[in-house]
């Protein structure tokens, strides 16, 4: 039988993961609404309303209510969220449990088409997350700018900016020990501390410093700036660039411990 | 040409040869294989052959092609069988070969006669709709190896194909690799059951600790390392006093009966093993012997690796 040469593509192993997800997008497509309506609502309307009262819209939240500084925060933390969880569990499965991945190496695959195919649906995943996100801060009356449609896409980079070195870091790993460690200790204060729910500038200045550095916090401008529409400039540049590289770190360094793990 | 040919294939982890320096060839449509205890470095010559493992010394050709250069050329016209099952359990028995076939680019329209197709050589059509979880691991084990054949691919690689099912289970994934192999698929197995390898393999190599002790058909190799029948003795007491008693009838025998009478012992942990061409004469002869039970039986590849490592197979 005459057969064509068959040309090995990223595509092709995204194709698994949609597979796998149209038999999840409902509860997952709920996940990403109900998540940000609890949020929202407990503490951009509850707490929300007893900030306004005391701080009013001052220059604290740069003339901000509560809701409309917070939401955007919270769109990128949620993105960091869950592009920790999508590269957390199912990426040492691929390994380990369900040896996705060892059976797509069986495959004309190359190990760049298996770790990008994967990388390309968390960020499908956390973008379409994010536009649901969108949505619902909109229900809640917090967008007041057009260039908030491009946000979503700026939660994603922030998402995959975590994504990639936490995969990197997962394939060297034999079991999920030290799982709930990283999000308890590295994810959760990054969620707590880099500007989601108040400015950085209100912590020391060391703690304010260290803010700077966290991938979030460059994710939260971005967001808070597309949704309001105010601090829209050559910063969000900055902002863009340094998510780009990490993410292009992270990709370059999972290329290397997902090699050594697939090949070895 | 051969298919699949080796010469001096080497595989180290660091310190530890997993392979070390063998040789070997696969011709098209046989069925080959590696027999040898676990750790004998079967996997790793499998994972190699598979490329998904770079040699670390030798060299290899797989399909006239070099595996370290030229892999995803070769895994396109390869099929494998893991030996630990990596079915997607939460899609379908047919989802699974769909979402196989799309990694070899096949057509979507081209997949699906296909894949009926192979649900049927695998006693599974009825079940093409039902998620694998549930399924037995016969079943998985068969599904696993219609997914192997969705490229229709010129060699099969089998790594343990039946390690961990029953023996009816076993029996069908064997009828099928048969009836594969009337069909002139080239099939590379490993596996640490004689049984399996004495009825899947025309010809096989027996692995031991890295390299490759002896290779032919298993008719060859029983008849180049064992003796046409085996007399196993077992005994409830020590088995050294049996075993010294039954040396000591061979002694008292006249010396050229002697030398006919069998051309080995084997102690192991339970009963002796005799090698002879003439079981019954020697059986009539124990009696004077304290022994449990008595069995002649014809010999196995078993008694070859016993003879070439002085170990079992199965641990």
């Amino acid at each position: 039988m005459a057969r064509a040469a068959v040309v090995p593509s990223t595509r092709l192993a995204v194709e698994y993961w949609l597979l796998t997800y149209r038999r999840n997008w409902k509860g997952s497509i709920l996940t990403s609404f109900l998540s940000p309506v609890l949020f929202l609502a407990a503490m951009g309307l509850g707490l929300g309303s007893l900030v306004d009262a005391e701080v009013g819209s001052g220059r604290d939240l740069g003339g901000l209510d509560y809701l409309d500084f917070l939401a955007p925060g919270l769109l990128a933390g949620n993105a960091m969220m869950l592009a920790v969880n999508e590269s957390t569990y199912p990426v040492l499965g691929g390994f380990k449990w369900y040896r996705t991945y060892m059976a797509m190496a069986a495959s004309p695959l190359r190990g760049r088409d298996i770790l990008l195919g994967h990388f390309a649906y968390m960020a499908f995943r956390v973008t379409l997350a994010s536009f649901v996100f969108l949505g619902v801060m909109a229900a809640f009356g917090s967008v007041s700018s057009p260039l908030a449609v491009l946000a979503p896409f700026c939660a994603a980079l922030c998402g995959m900016a975590f994504a990639t070195p936490t995969a990197a870091f997962v394939a060297t790993r034999i079991n999920a020990d030290n799982f709930s460690t990283y999000t308890r200790f590295v994810i959760m204060p990054m969620f707590l501390f880099s500007g989601i729910f108040y400015p950085v500038s209100q912590l020391p200045i060391v703690l304010e410093q260290l803010a700077w550095l966290t991938p979030v916090w460059h994710g939260v401008r971005l967001c808070r700036a597309l949704s309001t529409g105010s601090g829209v400039n050559w910063e969000l540049a900055g902002h863009l660039a340094y998510l780009v590289a990490l993410i292009l770190a992270g990709t370059l360094v999972a290329s290397r411990t997902f090699t050594k793990r697939l090949y070895e | 040409m051969s298919l699949i040919a080796a010469w001096g294939l080497t595989k180290q982890f660091g310190d530890f040869t997993a392979v070390n320096g063998i040789d070997f060839e696969v011709e098209r449509g046989e069925v080959f294989g590696f027999l040898g205890p676990n750790g004998a470095g079967k996997s790793s010559t499998m994972r190699m052959i598979g490329c998904v493992s770079d040699p670390t010394g030798g060299a290899l050709r797989i399909l006239g092609m070099d595996p370290s250069r030229e892999g995803t050329k070769i895994r396109s016209r390869l099929g494998v069988v893991p030996q630990q099952d990596n079915l997607d359990e939460e899609l379908s028995v047919a989802e699974n070969l769909y979402v196989y076939g799309r990694y070899f680019d096949l057509p979507r329209a081209a997949l699906r006669p296909r894949i009926a197709e192979l649900l049927e050589f695998v006693q599974l059509s009825e079940r093409a709709d039902d998620h694998v979880e549930p399924l037995s691991g016969g079943m998985k084990r068969r599904l696993t190896i219609a997914r192997a054949l969705i490229s229709d691919p010129e060699v099969l690689l089998l790594d343990e194909p039946t390690t961990g099912l029953d023996p009816q289970a076993r029996h069908v994934v064997w009828e099928r690799l048969w009836t594969l192999k009337r069909q002139g698929v080239t099939q590379v197995l490993t596996t640490h059951y004689m049984d399996e390898a004495e009825q899947l393999c025309d010809r096989l190599v027996v692995m031991d600790r890295g390299k490759i002790v002896a290779e032919g058909s298993p008719r060859q190799l029983i008849e180049r390392y064992s003796t046409r029948e085996v007399v196993e003795v077992r005994t409830h007491g020590q088995v050294t006093v049996m075993a010294e008693a039954l040396r000591r009838i061979g002694e008292s025998a006249e010396t050229q009966a002697r030398e006919e009478l069998y051309e080995r012992v084997e102690e192991l942990p339970d009963r002796v093993l005799l090698y002879t061409d003439h079981g019954e004469r020697l059986v009539a002869l124990l009696g004077e012997v304290e022994h449990e039970s008595v069995l002649v039986r014809r010999s196995t590849l078993e008694d070859v690796f016993l003879h070439l490592t002085g170990r079992s197979l199965v641990d």
